[in-house]
């Protein structure tokens, strides 16, 4: 069955803890590299997971990333507990970003997250309330 | 440009290094800036950077970018450099400003990486 669900790994991603952003991602793309996942794929998979973790840590009260594994595609889900996006078409546009200063110095914050993932991404939804965002991205395989 | 040239042309300390001197980096990339690392940078280029915190080690690591230059005499701390010896990263660390290690690396011949769409 191509679209039955093969695997899940999930991780809890903290919010404004930017000494462990990017470890979530970092465990993802190690276990899908000994999955044998070619590494231009893998790559995409890594760079959507990290600006979804980022967006948890800087714009959210926290949340959780999942990765999905099925036999033809991976899926990189990330929910977060709010408090959401208010314009999901500005925040889609290159360059407009929401990020305090604090933010900015340390180097991140310059309106790329959603465009980028879009950009690595075979297919994305996103849904945003107050109570929450859910970002579901799919890579194929 | 060879990663020997690179510490030669920057007058680098080499603070990790996981890949041989004869290792040959092709093309640089430089932003304090990880979201445009992230959207532009490739594998195969020397990410050159004057932030100095551990996203920088992380951004090298989504993209298999194997050698990260710190320029404007910034010196990563110890928790940066285990991560690096974690992920397998050369680092290399310049006293030069970016603009002068940028342009003394075109110079000798290293290239820029054009944005695509």
């Amino acid at each position: 069955m191509a679209d039955s669900l093969l695997k899940r790994y999930t991780y809890d991603v903290m919010a404004n803890d930017f000494m462990a952003a990017g470890k979530s991602s970092s465990a993802i793309k190690s276990n899908l590299k000994s999955l044998g996942i070619d590494s231009d794929i893998l790559r995409r998979i890594a760079i959507i997971s990290y600006e979804a973790e980022l967006n948890i840590v800087i714009h959210s009260f926290g949340g959780k990333l999942h990765c999905d594994i099925y036999e033809n595609k991976i899926v990189i889900i990330s929910e977060d507990a709010g408090p959401g996006i208010e314009d999901v078409d500005l925040a889609m546009k290159e360059g407009y970003s929401t990020a305090s200063d604090s933010v900015r110095e340390l180097g991140f914050g310059a309106g790329m997250g959603l465009p980028n993932i879009k950009k690595y991404s075979d297919h994305l939804e996103i849904n945003s309330s107050s109570t929450g965002t859910k970002i579901v991205a799919t890579i194929n395989l | 440009m060879l990663i020997k040239e690179i510490v030669d042309i920057v007058k680098a300390d080499v603070l990790t290094s996981f890949h041989d001197e004869n290792t040959d980096l092709k093309y640089g990339f430089a932003s304090d800036l990880m979201s445009d690392v992230l959207a532009y940078a490739r594998s195969d280029a020397l990410l050159i950077t004057g932030l100095n915190n551990p996203q920088v080690i992380r951004t090298a690591e989504m993209l298999d970018i194997s050698v990260v230059l710190f320029v404007r005499g910034k010196r990563p701390g110890k928790e940066i450099i285990e991560l690096a010896k974690e992920n397998k990263l050369t680092i290399l660390a310049s006293d030069y400003t970016m603009f002068k290690a940028c342009g003394l690396l075109v110079l000798n011949g290293m290239e820029g990486l054009d944005i695509d769409g």
